[in-house]
């Protein structure tokens, strides 16, 4: 008896040491494994939706397929530029969650680190998926995960404020119509376009439709093309089609920009459309054009469903089970409907459209669009998305021009990923 | 046996345990830890096996050798001394203009100390709002007096000075406080004594204030220098170290490095943060010999 309360004791301390050490919300699920053995069993689920309770239509859903599974669901929410990092201490004291939903370009960080495991593993089925949005969560030949829905980044506009400058926007479909637009649109006495230049990985985020769309590629920075992308920004700045302001706007700022009804233009991404009928002025939404025509490929966003490496192998079942319940068939309709993203399945996109029109231009920039770590650039990406939102601001803050910024940001990105 | 500890020894070491488990839990711990990423080379991977290999000072040679760090040094120096000077300026001033106990001196006290109790977030945010080029108060009242606008946030000549002024802003309350109470620690009988031998308002500040307030001015300071240096929310939240990092310190710098990227380099952030409690340590140590020359 004394030794095993000792022992209890020294445990506890234990744990307490971990939590102060780690995360004040480090689980103790491990604690709990002998107890709830009886039981159906506790399976953890990590998500980046804090803005969704217990009450909420997306809890619900993940503990109805808790119960088609035969276990009892813990969900926690966590902010998500936080949830990275938990996952990792989490997977360091070896009580990682037993599904996780994860932002689609961390994939290839966690799996870098061993983190999760590989639809080979987990037979989780993907042949459904888009590949295009399968792409980001794809390294080295494996496949970690399952997109649970995508979103992406196109162009809203101000009705009333096109309509003042005389701008038809079925015009907009390359960059010099663009531009044209938003000379006439600043001549009426509007305001041009605003976006997000911020220096994070927001910023390029949102460069890189523009990036792509002229042609250019992560792996060249200082090419021709993508100086044109940089160059485009900057010249909109001195003309004054775009404010200022857009160098520390985050998205939402940049938002709340074009809620003001000055603006005729504004990148933004699907997850604004709730916000776009409140805003009281008409609206429209048209694909960010490329340098030549044609919709520019803008990068997906959104999540992936993932099952992170355990050490009891036979958990993946049921975790395999809970993940197939939220991503196939008709539950993805679901999911993606509570979730406001496009469908990552060609069959559940015609639905979504078929029940909404609007969604039409989205599931078609969907479709064009590029996974940020797709081309096999995998941990590359974040250490070339950093001197890209560097050099962005250098030439829009007129620090540096933009052939010198892109030059010095590809010598950044080639000895980062040497 | 010979060495047996008494009960009163015993009992002296239980009354020390609370402190020292809190002391190594809470401080020591996490400071070795720090020194000890900042010692090896972590990837993402080794970070969570726990096998990053020791890579002796090589994350600060790579710090010092980044083309961000003679800046990133500029800035934190520029920023702290800048902060400070204005901050003790403005507080004392404000210290001897309120222990002349007006009415109403107490209320408008308690209004300068609003900056201070306001969460950082908050106070932040609403200098992003004053100082936006497109759309804030400030630009907007210097257009009234007819100046150009100025890109307080988003021009790379002006966004260090920006997050300086509301640092100021946000520090003038804390040293009002304490040189407050340092001035009505000084008797009014010296006062007394001095006006009785003539002297004028000037030499009972410099020759009496000045000189009595040396103590608490020198903790105000470093108190103060500690502050300034670490210094991360208001940056981050009003121009994230940018544009271009013209704003950055080597606090958000340390920040940028560990978190701010999707695959984190944890040793050289590390390196960055120890370099950072280093400077404070050094000036501590400074403090603590001034003091103790001072004590006979």
């Amino acid at each position: 008896m004394r030794s095993s309360a000792s022992g209890r004791i020294a445990t506890g301390l234990g744990l307490a040491l971990l939590a102060a050490c780690s995360t004040p919300s480090a689980p103790s699920a491990v604690e709990e494994a002998p107890a709830s053995a009886a039981a159906p069993s506790a399976y953890t689920i990590w998500d980046p939706y804090p803005q969704y309770d217990g009450s909420s239509e997306w809890v619900r859903l993940l503990e109805a397929c808790g119960t088609q599974a035969g276990v009892t669901v813990e969900r926690t929410g966590y902010d998500t530029s936080d949830l990275t990092n938990k996952v990792l201490l989490a997977a360091q004291q070896g009580n990682a969650p037993d599904v996780l939903i994860v932002d689609n370009p961390v994939v290839s960080t966690l799996a870098e680190a061993g983190v999760l495991t590989t639809t080979a593993e987990n037979k989780l089925d993907v042949s459904a998926v888009s590949p295009n949005l399968l792409g980001a969560g794809q390294s080295g030949g494996e496949t970690f995960g399952v997109p649970i829905g995508a979103n992406t980044l196109a162009l809203y506009y101000n009705k009333d404020v096109l309509d003042k400058a005389g701008v038809d926007p079925a015009s907009v479909t390359d960059w010099a119509a663009l531009t044209a637009a938003l000379e006439k649109v600043t001549k009426s006495g509007g305001k041009g376009i605003t976006f997000s230049a911020i220096g994070t990985e927001e910023g390029s985020f949102q460069f890189l439709p523009w990036f792509w769309g002229s042609g250019a590629n992560l792996t060249k920075l200082d090419s021709p093309e993508g100086v044109a992308a940089v160059t485009l920004w900057t010249d909109w700045l001195k003309k004054g089609y775009a404010p200022n302001s857009v160098i520390n706007n985050t998205q939402t700022t940049s938002w709340q920009e074009f809620a003001t009804g000055e603006y005729a233009f504004a990148e933004n991404g699907t997850w604004q459309l709730a916000n776009a009928e409140k805003a009281g002025f008409p609206y429209g939404v048209i694909p960010i054009p490329a340098k030549a025509g044609g919709p520019a490929p803008a990068p997906t966003g959104g999540e992936f469903v993932s099952i992170p490496v355990q050490q009891d192998t036979g958990r993946y079942a049921a975790s395999q089970q809970l993940v197939a319940c939220l991503t196939n068939g008709e539950n993805s309709l679901k999911t993606t409907t509570t979730l406001s993203y496009i469908a990552p399945t060609d069959s559940v996109q015609q639905q979504q459209v078929a029940a909404d029109a609007k969604l039409g231009v989205w599931v078609e920039a969907v479709k064009v669009a590029k996974g940020r770590t797709g081309d096999d650039l995998g941990t590359k990406y974040p250490k070339i998305s950093e001197p890209i939102w560097g050099a962005v601001q250098a030439a829009l803050s007129s620090s540096k021009p933009p052939q010198e910024a892109m030059t010095e940001a590809q010598t950044a990105a080639a000895s980062a990923t040497q | 046996m010979r060495v047996r500890l008494g009960s009163g020894q015993w009992a002296a070491w239980a009354f020390l345990a609370p402190v020292v488990v809190y002391l190594v839990v809470f401080y020591a711990y996490p400071l070795y830890r720090n020194v000890e990423l900042s010692l090896r080379n972590y990837t993402v991977r080794s970070f969570v096996r726990g096998d990053a290999p020791f890579a002796g000072f090589d994350n600060y040679l790579k710090v010092f050798d980044d083309p961000a760090f003679g800046p990133a040094l500029w800035h934190t120096v520029v920023f702290t001394v800048v902060s400070l000077v204005f901050q003790f300026t403005i507080g004392l001033a404000l210290a001897l203009f309120f222990v002349r106990n007006f009415p109403l001196s107490a209320t408008l006290r308690a209004l300068f100390l609003v900056p201070w109790l306001l969460p950082l977030i908050v106070s932040a945010s609403t200098w992003t709002w004053l100082l936006n080029s497109e759309s804030g108060v400030v630009n907007a009242a210097l257009g009234v007096v007819g100046l150009g606008p100025v890109n307080w946030l988003t021009s790379p000549d002006w966004s260090l000075w920006s997050v300086t002024i509301a640092n100021i802003w946000i520090g003038v309350p804390f040293n009002l406080v304490v040189l407050y109470s340092g001035l009505q620690a000084i008797p009014a009988s010296v006062y007394e004594a001095a006006a009785l031998d003539g002297a004028n308002r000037r030499q009972r500040f410099w020759r009496i204030t000045f000189p009595l307030l040396r103590p608490v001015s020198a903790i105000t300071l470093l108190l103060g220098l500690v502050y300034t240096l670490k210094v991360f929310d208001i940056i981050w939240i009003m121009t994230r170290g940018g544009p271009s990092g013209s704003s950055t310190t080597f606090a958000t710098w340390s920040y940028r490095l560990g978190f701010g990227n999707l695959v984190p380099s944890f040793g050289p952030g590390a390196a960055v943060g120890n370099l950072l409690i280093v400077a404070a340590l050094v000036f501590g140590l400074v403090y603590v010999r001034t003091l103790h020359r001072r004590v006979p």
